[in-house]
């Protein structure tokens, strides 16, 4: 399901604080790398011929994948291409990405889809898997090719940007989607309620005079669609939860023996909507960052494993459109290179979630959700790992960054821990 | 209440450093004294024949304005003048924006020429904010979407003080769209800065929850001082938004008519008026209303924006004062 180049690096990273926390490794350790595949790990390893990265003190896990960025390729080359969204995800440590379709055009014909899979095995600095829309032109009416997109490699679909309004047009497609094994991933927002809404509905945005985008706005779609899963007996993927209400539908879903899954974002797990205040419309969002309360749910939800992956919902946005007054940019905000770092910062430091927990909800999380191979260090894995320098500190700046835009939540914030080092598909494919 | 005791050592703006009015959240409730102290000063140098003062000789201010405004622009443009400072009033219409400048190159370009104080009324909110960040000159908020109209709510405060000689304590009703109106917003935390209290009242969808107390019965405004009410915008009876099922119901349940109000009651309105509507002309017209007196107010309220933005010193204006 995956696009791009696989390689064949010769390495050893010597002397590692290894942690695999789903094969149950942390200790400090060598790891062997023989044609991009993990061929030894252990104490004193010999090198061979291999090059040597010394990585004493800083610490070595499977590397990331994020099942939710916008590449905005085709249509909007000029806020990020397919090897810039590449590169930026391997400078966050990620060793795949799932892209989303509501680009210009829509990725709604396998025509289209196989043209965006060659690319990427062209450009792609790590492997790109493109999700595929589920109605044509995401217009929320007539269901896509399915099947054939599934054939054509798509992993997995979702209408992301225009839920689709349509109970009956969400239940066909539920039913059908039988027939590909891939994944529904749904954006749950019912529009009649948000439309008008720049920010979370709540007494920030009362004071500020924006219009509110309420929690049921997306509770009440979330509800909706773990009933029709539920109804169909067929799996969902929740995109970017951001509300209580919609954890408390998950968790009852589970209980009925739903198969339903969730993602949550870096912005929505370390922010409240207090953060609008400053009307920088960098902290603008779909869905909005909500209260506190909200927050709480969401790090217990990641936590207890009812969330099962953390996704950016990496959105890149030029400076005309986000460099504007609040009310008038568009939803959004970058992610891939500062994913990481954030949650180290803002989450794992504090002692609020524990490192081997955001290390799974990273990695072994998402894949499982789209059945991709889980990144893991065992002998005999492909190499799909990231060497992180939890010592590091750094300034989130525009220059730094390796996506073509900078509309990120974390300009100007210091932050703790730093990808050193990226290895996707057995070749290095970013280093500091 | 006479006009110097209040200019005290504490009521001294910050100094040197470069201020901006952009929403009455930034204000302290010293700031506020201060400038209402200022205005009143202003108000006797308003009743001589000459009057100008010169104070900011020399100085520029640029009025920029998004939408259409009369008091406001007006006020701003008289204020600039009465206080000697060239001042240049650009509307949206028959300007670059018609071009479609983005509002980022219209305030870098108006920067150019070394404003001290940009003045801006723009539909969306933030914009304020944002011009603050683009430009070295002060910025004052003349109205950004449904945020804030700081100097709308200090006019207010100013009005009602030399009505009831006094702030803290009273009551004020705020009736009708609250959600819509960036009046309401600045005004309600204006009324809490100075220790009154603001009720909203009007259709359950139009109120916004946790500002202020709210209650959708109209009787309720018996219990206020002040009944301030906010104009109904037409085009939130657009079909389809159904925040009120027609304006005819709008006004038979909240329109403030003499028989809703009570002896002793004063009644405000922002302007402009839907007379019939939101408002019954006996009640726009007769001795309870302070609308003209809200005009009046606008003009030395904003001079003393202006004043204070551009003062770090005293804010006694001896020589204009005239101590009864």
């Amino acid at each position: 399901m995956l696009a791009g180049r696989t390689g064949t690096d010769n390495i050893v990273v010597r002397g590692a604080r290894v942690l695999d926390p789903v094969e149950g490794i942390d200790a400090t350790l060598d790891v062997r790398i023989d044609n991009g595949v993990i061929a030894q790990i252990g104490e004193n390893l010999d090198t061979n011929e291999h090059r040597v990265i010394d990585a004493a003190g800083l610490t070595l896990a499977p590397a990331f994948i994020d099942p939710h960025v916008h590449l905005r390729t085709p249509g909007r080359e000029d806020e990020e291409t397919i090897a810039s969204g590449t590169a930026a995800a391997a400078a966050g440590g990620y060793c795949a990405i799932l892209a989303i379709p509501n680009t210009d055009p829509v990725i709604d014909d396998a025509d289209v889809l196989r043209g965006l899979r060659a690319r990427a095995d062209e450009e792609a600095r790590i492997p790109v898997g493109f999700l595929a829309a589920i109605t044509k032109g995401q217009d929320g009416s007539e269901l896509t090719e399915m099947a054939a997109l599934a054939d054509a490699g798509a992993a997995g679909f979702t209408d992301d940007g225009r839920p689709v309004a349509s109970a009956g047009v969400m239940r066909r497609a539920l039913q059908y989607n039988a027939v590909t094994g891939r994944m529904i991933a749904v954006h749950c927002e019912e529009a009649s309620l948000t439309c008008g809404g720049h920010a979370h509905a709540g007494t920030v945005a009362a004071e500020l005079g924006l219009g509110g985008w309420p929690s049921l706005g997306e509770s009440l779609m979330v509800a909706r669609d773990l009933d029709l899963a539920g109804e169909t007996a067929q799996a969902v993927h929740l995109m970017h939860l951001s509300a209580r209400e919609s954890v408390d539908h998950l968790r009852r879903a589970h209980e009925a023996g739903t198969r339903a899954t969730a993602e949550a974002t870096p912005h929505h797990l370390c922010l409240t909507d207090e953060a609008i205040r400053t009307l920088d419309a960098n902290m603008k969002m779909n869905p909005p960052l909500r209260c506190e309360d909200d927050r709480a749910a969401l790090i217990d939800a990641l936590r207890d494993g009812t969330i099962a992956a953390i996704a950016t919902d990496h959105a890149p946005h030029s400076p005309e459109e986000k460099d504007v007054p609040f009310e008038a940019a568009p939803f959004g905000v970058t992610g891939l290179e500062t994913s990481f770092a954030s949650l180290y910062t803002y989450l794992i430091e504090p002692g609020v979630l524990r490192l081997e927990t955001v290390l799974e909800r990273m990695s072994a999380g998402p894949a499982a959700i789209f059945g991709l191979d889980r990144p893991r260090i065992v002998v005999g894995a492909q190499a799909n790992l990231t060497l992180i320098d939890t010592a590091a500190s750094w300034r989130v700046k525009v220059e730094r960054f390796h996506s073509r835009s900078q509309n990120s939540w974390l300009l100007g914030k210091r932050l703790h821990s730093r990808v050193r080092l990226t290895i996707a598909a057995g070749r290095v494919v970013h280093e500091l | 209440m006479t006009d110097l005791r209040v200019v005290g050592g504490d009521l001294l703006p910050p100094a040197n450093e470069k201020r901006n009015l952009l929403s009455i959240a930034d204000l302290t409730q010293g700031d506020v004294e201060r400038l209402l102290a200022t205005a009143r000063s202003f108000a006797h140098s308003q009743e001589r024949d000459n009057k100008k003062l010169p104070t900011l000789r020399g100085r520029l201010i640029l009025n920029v304005f998004y939408e259409s405004s009369t008091r406001t622009s007006s006020s701003f443009e008289l204020a600039a003048k009465r206080l000697s400072a060239d001042t240049m009033t650009l509307k949206a219409v028959g300007s670059s924006v018609d071009k479609g400048e983005s509002l980022k190159d219209t305030a870098l370009t108006l920067s150019a020429y070394d404003p001290d104080v940009i003045v801006i009324r723009h539909p969306e909110v933030g914009a304020a904010d944002y011009v603050a960040r683009l430009t070295d000159a002060r910025v004052v908020n003349a109205g950004d979407g449904k945020h804030q109209h700081p100097t709308q709510a200090l006019l207010d405060l100013y009005t009602i003080r030399e009505a009831f000689g006094r702030l803290d304590g009273l009551q004020v009703a705020i009736v009708g769209d609250a959600m819509h109106s960036r009046v309401a917003r600045s005004l309600v935390q204006a009324l809490r800065l100075v220790g009154a209290d603001a009720i909203l009242v009007g259709p359950p969808a139009l109120l916004p929850e946790g500002l202020a107390p709210t209650s959708h019965d109209i009787s309720t405004i018996a219990d206020a001082d002040v009944v301030y009410v906010l104009r109904m915008q037409r085009e939130r009876m657009l079909e389809g938004a159904n925040f009120v099922p027609s304006l005819r119901e709008y006004t038979a349940q909240w329109g403030i008519t003499p028989e809703r109000m009570r002896e002793g009651q004063r009644v405000m309105h922002p302007g402009p008026m839907n007379r019939g509507v939101e408002i019954d002309a006996r009640v726009a017209d007769s001795d309870a209303a302070l609308i003209v007196d809200q005009v009046r107010s606008g003009l030395i309220v904003r001079m003393a924006v202006l004043y204070d933005l551009l003062t770090t010193g005293p804010v006694a204006v001896e020589t204009t004062v005239e101590v009864a």
